[in-house]
């Protein structure tokens, strides 16, 4: 297998079709890895990775950690709250000090947009972006990608639609670089507020309706709604929210038969989306985690370019 | 008294229309005479300005100096000689410093450090105490204690009572306010200009509106009271308009521009890949609004050219964006840039006098500061211009302490060749020379 020809990767705005496809391609060979019974390989063997987590993540982090020891890598998970940064060190140097220690790859989420570029730029380890403030969150993009196409067997021509906080949704972002990029065509949908300005700049079409959105959808995926928005008077209520632009099976009844129902997690049950619905069979929610961990394997493989295995 | 002989330079005077080969004497501190062919007794020390333009000493009417208590990173003296080296004979300090320049005592401080820097330093007073938008602070008795002009700068003055009230305090004693335009439950948060690329890089985005919505709302109150306002660092189509319209109902605004403004938009926040040093208060627009900028420059709307030089010290930008401070500092880059638009010949329209006048003869007329004129009879201070001069901007080798410029690496033609201030040589190609050595602290 080649190997990614890069040091880091922070967004897929700035990764190829072809990268995203040996991604991909890769990711489908560690999910083999994921269903043995014993699932450990040597590839990472004495490699060192640093998760270094400054805002609270469940699914991202324990994605990571367990993809690092499938694939029998030393690592270390610190979090922000516990890490030097209250006391008042900067993140150059904490990256710096661990640097030294032999930490050969940097695995980071940081609650400022860029933040994963800034890290880049001052380390030689590689870095993964596992989100960074409403910018990117790369490694989720590849794992919806992974998903999407696992279930319907390409991304090339599907409509997609996202709906929900798009504005703040550093998982938006990815998902449109990463389908726009295999060719697959984006609607959004949302109260305006919770769009970005300039929505031109992703080369995408946002709807007021979410029903006009999904009509003819190949795969829906909804936002998670954080209740700070509302505070800062973007829409007024949760209840109003759900009754506007909720997914139900209603809602989405204009979209194709086979619609994937998709959700980056944790959801907000009864809010962005219906129980029934992310419980339903059309619901991928839970595939797309399994996918994550596989995605993140092949990540660490292609980057660390790991020994080949046979 | 001491002499100095400026011969055969292109002297332009931006106050009289003055274009011409000429001679400069200057005796003591004061210009003599300006005329072809002057004599000069012999001995009497000479520049050969040939190839050279003589203009009357540039004045920058909006920098930090950080000083007092911000030592670290910028102080009067490295600030004035930053100044020096970026041509600047004068420049008008920004208050918010820390004790907030809101006091006479502080001004008096800043006053008596100045008289030992290389360049003329104009305080400005604060507008309220302690910048916080509450009260007045005392601007009769800072005026009198050598205060130019009163601003909250850095902070916008919310609420439109008090800002009706400074106003008409300000009218009373004939004080000049400027303003920094920015309503701050708009703005709040605001990284860089909301638009595509704020979009694109996930920063939170400030609109152009902030910044109209306070200037169309001061222009209002201006036109009800009366008085004098300055708006600093304007940043949008928008506002341009406004002051352009306000301008030809007649009343009494002045704007000023930076280089930064007239020369990146937004844009470079995405192509300098998220550098701090592109973090600027007001920010970097849209190439619409970039546009508009050297429009209001062109047709006299934009009267002045600062830099709104913000020195910050490295440890302070050399963080994750949202938490680096705002600013650029600017003092030994903004002639040299706009030096350079006028020799690419990529502005229409645009010229050397109508540039000069911007950094001269306005910002003297503004702050009602002598100088911005080589009238015989005013003071010695002159910036000798060498437009082909090749410079590369290198903050490395800056008399700022700061470093913080999205130009770095830029490679620019023409610079100040000599500083003058008061008849004395503070500048001579790109070296400072201090008259004597400065106790510093």
């Amino acid at each position: 297998m080649q190997a990614l020809r890069r040091k880091d990767i922070l967004g897929l705005e700035e990764i190829s079709a072809e990268e995203i496809t040996l991604i991909l391609e890769t990711t489908r060979s560690m999910r083999e890895i994921m269903l043995r019974k014993i699932k450990k390989v040597p590839t990472l063997r004495g490699r060192a990775i640093l998760n270094l987590f400054y805002e609270p993540s469940t699914r991202t982090k324990a994605s990571f950690e367990l993809a690092q020891k499938y694939m029998s890598a030393d690592s270390v998970s610190v979090a922000g709250a516990s890490s030097s940064l209250v006391k008042g060190e900067t993140l150059k140097d904490t990256v710096r000090n661990v640097e030294v220690m032999g930490v050969e790859c940097v695995i980071m989420r940081h609650p400022v947009s860029g933040s994963a570029h800034y890290l880049a730029r001052n380390i030689n380890a590689s870095v993964i972006n596992a989100g960074d403030g409403m910018h990117e969150h790369p490694t989720q993009g590849l794992l919806d990608l992974f998903t999407i196409l696992d279930k319907k067997g390409r991304l090339e021509g599907l409509k997609v639609v996202i709906v929900g906080d798009v504005r703040h949704s550093r998982v938006a972002r990815s998902n449109i670089w990463g389908l726009k990029k295999m060719g697959a065509y984006v609607a959004l949908a949302g109260p305006p507020t919770l769009m970005p300005p300039d929505l031109e700049a992703f080369g995408v079409r946002a709807y007021d309706r979410v029903e006009e959105a999904v009509e003819n959808a190949d795969v829906v995926m909804a936002l998670r709604l954080q209740k700070e928005r509302q505070d800062s008077g973007l829409f007024p209520s949760l209840r109003e929210y759900a009754e506007l632009y909720g997914l139900t099976e209603q809602r989405v009844a204009g979209a194709k038969e086979d619609l994937l129902i998709m959700h980056p997690g944790p959801i907000n049950r009864g809010v962005e989306i219906s129980s029934g619905l992310a419980d339903s069979p059309r619901s991928a929610v839970l595939d797309q985690v399994t996918g994550g961990v596989a995605v993140r394997m092949a990540l660490l493989y292609l980057l660390l370019g790991g020994i080949k295995e046979e | 008294m001491k002499k100095l002989l400026i011969k055969s330079g292109r002297v332009i005077d931006p106050s009289r229309d003055y274009d011409q080969e000429a001679d400069l004497l200057l005796s003591g501190a004061k210009i003599e005479a300006v005329e072809k062919g002057l004599k000069a007794p012999a001995g009497t020390e000479t520049i050969d300005a040939a190839g050279l333009i003589v203009a009357p000493g540039l004045i920058d009417m909006h920098v930090h100096l950080r000083d007092p208590g911000f030592e670290y990173k910028e102080d009067i003296f490295s600030g004035a000689r930053a100044a020096a080296a970026g041509g600047f004979t004068a420049v008008a300090a920004m208050a918010n410093t820390k004790p907030v320049a809101d006091d006479l005592s502080v001004i008096g401080y800043v006053k008596e450090r100045a008289d030992r820097a290389a360049v003329r330093i104009y305080p400005c007073g604060a507008l309220t105490k302690g910048l916080e938008g509450q009260e007045l602070a005392e601007l009769g008795r800072m005026q009198m204690g050598g205060a130019v002009a009163f601003s909250d700068d850095g902070r916008p003055v919310a609420s439109a009572s008090l800002m009706r009230n400074a106003l008409q305090y300000a009218k009373g004693i004939d004080a000049l306010i400027i303003l920094h335009e920015e309503d701050p439950s708009l703005s709040a948060g605001g990284m860089m200009h909301e638009g595509v690329v704020s979009s694109l890089l996930g920063l939170r985005g400030t609109t152009a509106a902030a910044e109209e919505i306070m200037l169309a709302r001061d222009l209002l109150l201006l036109q009800y009271i009366g008085g004098r306002l300055h708006v600093a660092h304007l940043s949008t189509a928008g506002s341009v308009e406004m002051v352009r319209r306000a301008k030809a109902a007649g009343l009494n605004v002045t704007a000023e521009v930076t280089p930064h403004h007239l020369l990146l938009t937004d844009r470079a926040v995405k192509n300098l890949n998220y550098s701090t040093n592109t973090k600027v208060n007001p920010p970097l627009r849209s190439e619409l609004d970039r546009q508009a900028l050297w429009e209001g420059l062109l047709d006299g709307t934009i009267d002045a050219i600062a830099s709104d030089h913000a020195p910050h010290h490295s440890d302070d930008k050399d963080v994750e964006y949202d938490f680096a401070p705002f600013g650029i500092a600017g003092l030994e880059t903004t002639l040299s840039l706009m030096l350079n638009e006028l020799n690419a010949n990529r502005i229409k329209n645009l010229t050397l006098p109508l540039l000069l006048e911007k950094l001269t003869t306005a910002p003297a007329r503004i702050l009602r500061v002598n100088g911005g004129t080589l009238r015989p009879g005013s003071p010695a201070d002159l910036t000798l211009i060498d437009l082909k001069q090749k410079v590369s901007v290198n903050p490395d080798a800056w008399y700022s302490k700061a470093s913080n410029t999205p130009f770095t690496g830029y490679r620019l033609t023409g610079a100040a060749a000599y500083t003058i201030v008061g008849g004395e040589i503070v500048m001579k190609r790109g070296v400072v020379t201090e008259k004597e050595p400065l106790l510093h602290g």
